[in-house]
Order: C-alpha cells, then structure tokens, then sequence
C-alpha cells in the first residue's frame, strides 16, 4: 500500500473540525430561517439548528468522556419530536384560519 | 422679683380657643361655643393684668421670654421666638386684651341668631392670637408674623359673609393693599439685616446709642419703608382704600379690627422703632404730613357719607392720621395715648352703632334713621359719651390726647404750626361730622317708616356702658403722668410740660372749635334740616367729589389695577399659558407620536424581520462577550481598567 | 478512514443543508433534511455515540421528518411564492449570521485542548447510557414522557376539526 494513503487512512480528525461543521450548520439554519418564505421550510430550518447543537455536544462528549453529553443529545431529540408535533399542528391550524402558507402573510395575532 | 409671667400663654390661649371651635364649633352647642370664645381672651386679659399688677409692684422692665429653641440658624442671621414686656407692649396688650375680650361679650349678643356663630367666634379668637404675638414681639420677623396674621384675620372677618360679592371682594382688597404694604415692612426688614445684622428691637436700638453720629442716609430709607408698611395696616394714604370697604365685615369686626387694634399696629410699629425714626428727621417730617394729610382728607370725605359705618370708618382713618402726626412730632407717648383714648371711644361709637343697626332689622343708612333717643335710652347716651370724646371735650377721653397731639405739633417750628393748623381744621370737622351723625340717628323725626326699634340685649348694652365709663374717664390718667411712666420704652422725647400757659390756650382755642362743629351741625340737621340738601346744590361739584371720594378707587382702578390686570393676561395668558405651555404640551405630543409612529414599524408582525433582529442581537451579544475588549481599545489608545485589577 | 469518512460524510452534510435553502418545493427540502440527518447519524457513530446515531435515524429521520412530510403533502403545500420580503431580514440578518459564523469559528480555532477523534475503542456503550439515564435522571427522563404527553395532547387539541373554528377566510 502507498505510504501516503497508509498513512491517510490512521490520520485521526481534530474535533475542531467538527466543531466547525456543527456551527456551520447551525448559521445555515439561521440563513434558512431567514430567506425561506414557505411556514415548514422555515420550521425545518429549526430542526437543522437543532441538529447542528446536537452534534457540537456529542463532540465535547467524546472529548470529555462524558454520558451526559450524550443524554443532553437524547433529551434534545424528545423535545424536538414534541415541538415538531406541536409545530406542526399549530401549522395546520393556521392553514386552515388563512389558507396560504407564505410566512410573510401571515403577519397578524389575531387569525 | 423674679417672677414667671408666661407671657406665652397670652397668645397661645386665644389660639386653643381658635383652634378648638374651629375644629369642633360645628358640632357643639352654641353656648359652648360661646364659653371657650370668651373664656380665653378672659384667661390672656388675666395673665396681662397679673404682668400689670407684677410691673407696678416693682418688676423690672424689659421683661424677655425667649423660647429655647431657637427659629432661625442660618449662617449670620439668628431668630428667636422672643416676647418682650415693656411699658408699651404692656399697655398695648391691656388695650387689645380688655376691649377685644368686651367686644367678644358683645359679639355673643350680637352674632347669636347668625349662621356661622362658631366661624366667627374662631376667626376672632384666631386675630387675638396674632395680635398679641404682634404687640410681644422683640424681633421684626416675629412682629412680621403677627402682622400678617392680623391680615389673615382681618380678611376671613371681613369676608364673613362670604355668599356676599361684595363682603368677598371687600376681604380681598383689605388683604391685597395690606400686602402692598408689607412689601414695604419686608424690604424694611432687609435692610435692617444688612445695617445691623439683627432684627431684635433691642439690639437695633443699643446698636443706634454707641453710634451717636449715625442719622440719616439709609436709615431714612428703612423708616420710609418700615412707613410704607405702617400706612398699609393702618389706613392712611395712600393705602387707605381698604378700611372704608372693611365695613362690609360685620359690627363687632369694625369695632375690634378696624378700629381698636389691628389698625393701630402700623402705630405701635413705629412707636416700637422709634430708635430708628429718632435718627431720621426727614423720616418723621414725612410720618407727620402723612398723618396730618390723612386726617383732612379722611375728614372732608366722611362730611357727606351715608351709611353710618362709613362715617365712622373715615373717621378711624382720620384719628389714625393724628396718631401718625404725634409720632412724627416724635411725640410718641402722646400719639399711644391717643390710640388708647381711640380705641376705648371707637370701639364704642362702633358698638353702638351696631346697636342701632341691630334695633332697626339691618338699616344703615343714615337718611332713614332719626327719633331713636327715646326708644334706644342706652344707646343714645352711652354714644353720646363716645361723640363728646371724640370731637375732643373737656373732660373726656377724647380731650387729653388730641390736645397733647395737637401742642406737641405746634411746638415743632413753622412747620409744626402748619401740621397744628390742618389738626385744628379737621378737629372742626370731627364735631361737624360726628354731631351730624348723632343728631341724624337720635334726634329729629323717625325716618325709619315701619321698624320697631327696640333695645339690644343686656350682653350688648353692658359692653357699651363700661366703654362709655372708659370713654369718659380714659383720659383722666393725663398725658404727662402717662408719658413718663412710657418714657423708658418711647423716648424720653415725650411731651415737654413748658409752656404751661401755651398749652391751656391751645386746649381751649380746640374745645372752641369742637363748640362751633357742633353749632353748625345743630344748624344743618337740627333747626334747618333742608340746608344740607341745599348746600349741596349749591356746590354740585364739590359735593360729588366729596360722595365719590375724591375717585380715589377709580383712580386707583384705571392706572394701576387695569394696566395690571392687561399686561398680566397679555403676558401670563398669552404668552406663558397658550404659548409656552400650551406650545410645550403640543410638542410634547408630537414628539411621542412620531417616535411612536416611528417604532411601529419596527413591529410589524413580519416573522422574518422579526428573526433577523434576532440574530442580530445574538451577534451583538457574542462580539461583546468575546471580543477582548481592553487590547481592541488599547490600540486605539483608551485604556480602560477593569474592577480587581 | 475516519478522516476519509468524515469528510464525506460532513460533505453531505453541508451539501444537504444548503441544498435545503436552495430548493424551492418544500418537499425537496424535507427530503435534503433527511439527507443531512443521516449523515449527522454517521458522523455521531464515528465519535462513538452508537446510540444516539440509531436514536437519530429512528427518532429524527424516521418519525419527525415522516411527520414533516405527511404535513406538506396534507397542506398540499406548492412551490414558494414570490412574496414582498422583509428588508430586515437581508439587510441585518445576513451580516448578524456572518457574524455569528465568524465569531464562532474564531473561538473554535483559537481554543487549546481540543482533541482528536479517531477509530478507537471508546464508543460508549448504551449500557453506560441507561445505567446514567435511568439512576441519576430519572426524574428528567419520566419528565420527559409527561412532556410528550402534553404534546400530544395539544397536537390534537389544535389540529382537530372544532365545532365552526379553523375555516379558511374565517
């Protein structure tokens, strides 16, 4: 086998790169809430957050040896199905009350 | 002797009786209103007659009671509540004691069917008790402070009847001329801090012995204002507009108030002061025309009055003249002598006056008075004691003091002898106008149609019959015996007993002139009752003059009260009110709506835009945390120090 | 291989999430979240978190995406229409993100003591995770079950059909 590519394969990865890809998915789901006109795209977007601060905790667990980061992870993942239900059925309730979807018309308390 | 004569219970009785029917006479019953109203002036009169009878079994004079916490403390400038007792706060406080505590019995009969009982009753106690902290007073401030109470006092009275317009304005007027006034006492009060540092009379006055050279120059300007004060209070021109209008106040008032105390306090004043008029002739020179003009004046006008309170209050202003003249001939005694010959006298003609008025149901309009002698025996004569002392007869009250007024003005060079001559003219119209009034009211045919004159209740008559005794027997004293028992507090200055043939002379050349008032009084509205009316056609112009009252009040009203009154609405409600206020306010609101219209923008309900601030502020958080502030500022060379370091 | 599995998976990752903003039918960009999740699942297996990568693709994959997708197509949820924008959102928004992105970045590479992940044998077993989860959280972990419920209930509560409420243009 090639040195190089020996020595490619046991090369280990600085956690600071995950590090940086965990806030880069979480600025790209910021960037989504802020360009994405259409009510769920906008609430995906909030999952992609979510999921770019889980993967920052399991970094810092697997630095500390730490469970608890990773039961942080796990409540995070309830909380989240809990909100996506909720989320959503706020969602559709709002549909049914204005029947557009378009986050910048829908811009007023009262439905 | 050493003893304790609680001089401060002397006001502070009158003011428990202020405070209790004030706060409770609504509610009690009328002869407990009655009770406390008297039962304090009685209490002060006793604890005065106790310092009376202590003085003349040998305590020393001046006597000082200094509260021992002190008033004021400020830098230089200290201020005690301080009473002192000398000879001439003494006989002050016999005079405003004993007749205010007799015309109190009076106002029992008097005031008793009347709505307010306990009103009145509290307002009287209430001027007492400034009366005597004005007469106690050893400070200006003090006396300042009893001054204006008796101002307060003077103006609730008068107001009494208060549904009235004209008792209303009347109260007004009398409180905003007395003001004018104090403005006068107050700048007097100023300077006197700046020359002496201090207000105790006493102290001034030692001030002014261990610098004998000293007369003049700024002391005039003090007397002159400490003058502009006394003519405020004391009705004399050109602030005498007041007392004429006072009368709207009811009878007992006129008497207590407007002729027996409180207008005797700018006379007292200067009397008090005399130390700093002393030093200042011109001062005194101006004190004396001043009295002396007033007195003509006031008397011309009282000629022609009416109603029979004017008459009597153009009379007070007259006889307040002459005690101006006498202080200004620094003829001090004598002019105290008079204010309390005046006040025993005054008080009477007032009283019985109100006597009068009571009988007939209200009139007081002399032209429909008349034949009252027989049916009003005690109102008649007691008042006939009271006109014979006030036109100035031997032997009453009236006599003694005017005369010694009247000798010491003509013993003061070419000037006094012309200050004598204007004294003379108007005693000659005292007697006119006093006998005018006492032949229209008493004598000649009934004038007064259906009224069933009847008289007053015995409560009213025994305060006029011990008046009238006074009035007679007032003067008895003798002005020499009176000066010098006064002189340690007035100035030895007082009367000079010289020229003992001069004086009598001077004494009958007045009774003489007395005489020929009453002459030509009896003419005019005895045997010839239709000469006065043909006298007045005769002289139209003179006699409207005289009724208007030389259109003094108009005068008044057109150069000052009216160019006031427009500048004041011109600047306060124009300018200051709609454009100032009025434009601040309007500003005000603009200035929020836009703000407001402004930020509603940022409100928008737009989701997005509402995200996007969000991050912005989450941005803003994370640079503040972790941009290293101290060498970022550093660099541009603010150096900042964080705490612990 | 764990450097070669990272950077792929990572790549698709971030490939997913701006394929996300990118698309305008908001099924495309469920199904790029999915993308991305299975990928994030991958990447918790290479730090060791076996557990979590499954909970991942049952949990997030397979039920809440499910349920964003059963939303769109019952909304019948069409392409994104062109609408008036927010002003704010692209004036303030996008620097307030760089700025965020930058700061982080900054602090991430600046730390000290960060460590290196490789294949190793230090995956946490879901053993170790119960024995943690089920003594010392308890009480978050049967919390959370009562959290769910509520969840429930308020999704039916809110979505239903009520009695003359939740007609369009009402």
């Amino acid at each position: 086998m090639n040195p190089t590519y020996a020595h490619m394969l046991q090369q280990e990865v600085p956690l600071a790169w995950y590090l940086l890809l965990s806030a880069a998915l979480f600025c790209l789901g910021v960037l989504g809430f802020l360009i994405k006109r259409n009510l769920i795209t906008v609430f995906m977007s909030i999952e992609l957050m979510l999921n770019g601060v889980n993967l920052s905790f399991v970094t810092f667990a697997h630095q500390w040896h730490a469970v608890k980061g990773q039961i942080f992870v796990f409540f995070v993942m309830v909380v989240a199905a809990a909100e996506a239900a909720v989320g959503l059925a706020i969602i559709i309730a709002i549909f049914r009350a204005r029947a557009t979807l378009a986050v910048d018309r829908i811009d007023l308390m009262k439905l | 002797m050493n003893a304790n004569l609680h001089l401060w219970l002397i006001p502070l009785l009158p003011f428990a009786g202020f405070v209790l029917n004030g706060t409770l006479g609504r509610r009690l019953p009328q002869w407990l209103v009655s009770a406390i109203a008297l039962l304090m002036p009685l209490a002060a009169l006793a604890v005065v007659f106790n310092a009376f009878t202590a003085t003349a079994a040998g305590l020393p004079l001046p006597y000082v009671e200094t509260c021992p916490i002190a008033w004021i403390n400020a830098g230089t400038l200290h201020v005690n509540f301080s009473f002192v007792l000398d000879q001439l706060s003494l006989v002050m406080l016999l005079v405003v004691t004993g007749v205010g505590f007799l015309i109190h019995i009076y106002s029992v009969g008097y005031m008793a069917h009347e709505e307010g009982y306990w009103r009145f009753f509290s307002y009287m106690n209430l001027f007492m008790f400034f009366m005597t902290v004005l007469v106690l007073a050893g400070n200006a401030l003090v006396m300042f402070v009893g001054w204006e109470g008796v101002g307060l006092a003077s103006y609730l009275l008068i107001g009494f009847y208060f549904q009235r317009d004209s008792a209303a304005d009347a109260g007004k007027k009398a409180f905003i001329v007395n003001r004018i006034g104090d403005f006068g006492f107050l700048i007097g009060m100023f300077l006197l801090l700046a020359n002496f540092g201090t207000l105790t009379f006493s102290e001034i006055a030692a001030k002014l012995t261990t610098s004998p050279a000293w007369t003049g120059g700024i002391l005039t300007v003090i007397c002159l204002c400490l003058l502009l004060g006394a003519t405020g209070k004391s009705a004399q021109l050109p602030l005498y507009i007041w007392l004429p209008d006072a009368m709207e106040g009811p009878t007992p008032v006129s008497a207590l108030i407007h002729a027996a105390t409180m207008v005797t306090a700018g006379v007292y004043m200067i009397a008090r002061t005399h130390a700093l008029f002393d030093r200042s002739p011109f001062a005194l020179t101006v004190v004396a025309i001043v009295g002396a003009a007033t007195a003509l004046f006031a008397a011309t006008i009282g000629l022609v009055q009416n109603d029979i309170k004017r008459v009597l209050a153009y009379s007070t202003i007259s006889q307040l003249g002459y005690m101006f003249l006498g202080c200004g001939v620094a003829a001090y005694s004598a002019a105290i002598f008079h204010l309390m010959t005046h006040a025993f006298f005054k008080a009477l003609l007032f009283l019985a006056a109100g006597s009068v008025i009571h009988a007939l149901g209200g009139e007081q309009d002399l032209r429909k008075m008349g034949g009252l002698r027989k049916k009003l025996p005690i109102t008649f004569w007691t008042m006939t004691a009271a006109v014979f002392a006030i036109a100035g007869f031997f032997p009453f009250a009236g006599f003694f003091s005017k005369d010694a007024i009247l000798y010491a003005a003509f013993l003061q060079g070419t000037s006094g002898k012309v200050l004598w001559f204007v004294g003379l003219l108007t005693a000659l119209l005292t007697a006119f106008y006093m006998f005018r009034l006492w032949y229209l009211t008493f004598l000649g045919e009934s004038r007064s149609g259906d009224a069933h004159p009847h008289e007053s209740p015995w409560s009213m008559l025994g305060t006029l019959v011990v008046l009238a005794l006074l009035s007679v027997g007032g003067g008895w004293i003798g002005i020499e015996r009176f000066a010098a028992w006064l002189a340690p507090s007035t100035g030895a200055r007082a009367v000079e007993a010289g020229n003992q043939q001069l004086e009598v002379l001077l004494s009958i050349l007045a009774v003489a002139v007395a005489l020929l008032g009453w002459y030509v009084a009896d003419r005019f509205y005895c045997r010839r009752p239709e000469s006065p009316g043909q006298l007045a056609a005769a002289l139209p112009a003179g006699y409207q003059l005289l009724a208007h009252k030389y259109f003094v009040d108009e005068i008044y009203t057109w150069t000052i009260v009216k160019p006031l009154l427009a500048l004041s609405r011109l600047f306060l409600e124009w300018v200051v009110d709609m454009a100032v206020l009025g434009g601040l306010a309007w500003l005000l609101a603009r200035v929020a709506r836009l703000a407001g219209a402004i930020l509603q923008r940022w409100q928008s309900g737009n989701l997005r835009s509402y995200a996007a601030w969000l991050a912005f502020g989450a941005a803003a958080l994370l640079i503040f945390v972790f941009v290293p502030w101290t060498t970022f500022l550093a660099g541009f060379g603010i150096h900042l120090s964080m705490a612990g370091q | 291989m764990h450097l070669i599995l990272f950077i792929v998976f990572a790549g698709l990752c971030l490939a997913g999430a701006v394929n996300l903003l990118l698309q305008s039918h908001p099924i495309s960009s469920a199904l790029s979240l999915i993308v991305v999740m299975v990928s994030l699942a991958v990447l918790y297996l290479l730090l060791g978190a076996e557990f979590l990568a499954a909970a991942q693709v049952i949990v997030y994959a397979g039920a809440i995406m499910v349920l964003f997708t059963f939303v769109v197509m019952l909304l019948n949820a069409g392409r994104e229409e062109r609408t008036r924008g927010s002003y704010a959102a692209r004036l303030v928004g996008f620097p307030a993100v760089a700025v965020i992105l930058g700061i982080i970045a900054t602090v991430i590479l600046k730390a000290q003591g960060l460590g290196s992940a490789g294949l190793r044998d230090d995956i946490t077993s879901t053993q170790e995770l119960s024995a943690v989860l089920f003594t010392k959280l308890l009480l978050p972990f049967e919390v959370t079950s009562v959290l769910i419920l509520i969840a429930i209930l308020g999704a039916v509560a809110l979505a239903r059909h009520g009695d003359g409420e939740g007609t369009p243009g009402k």
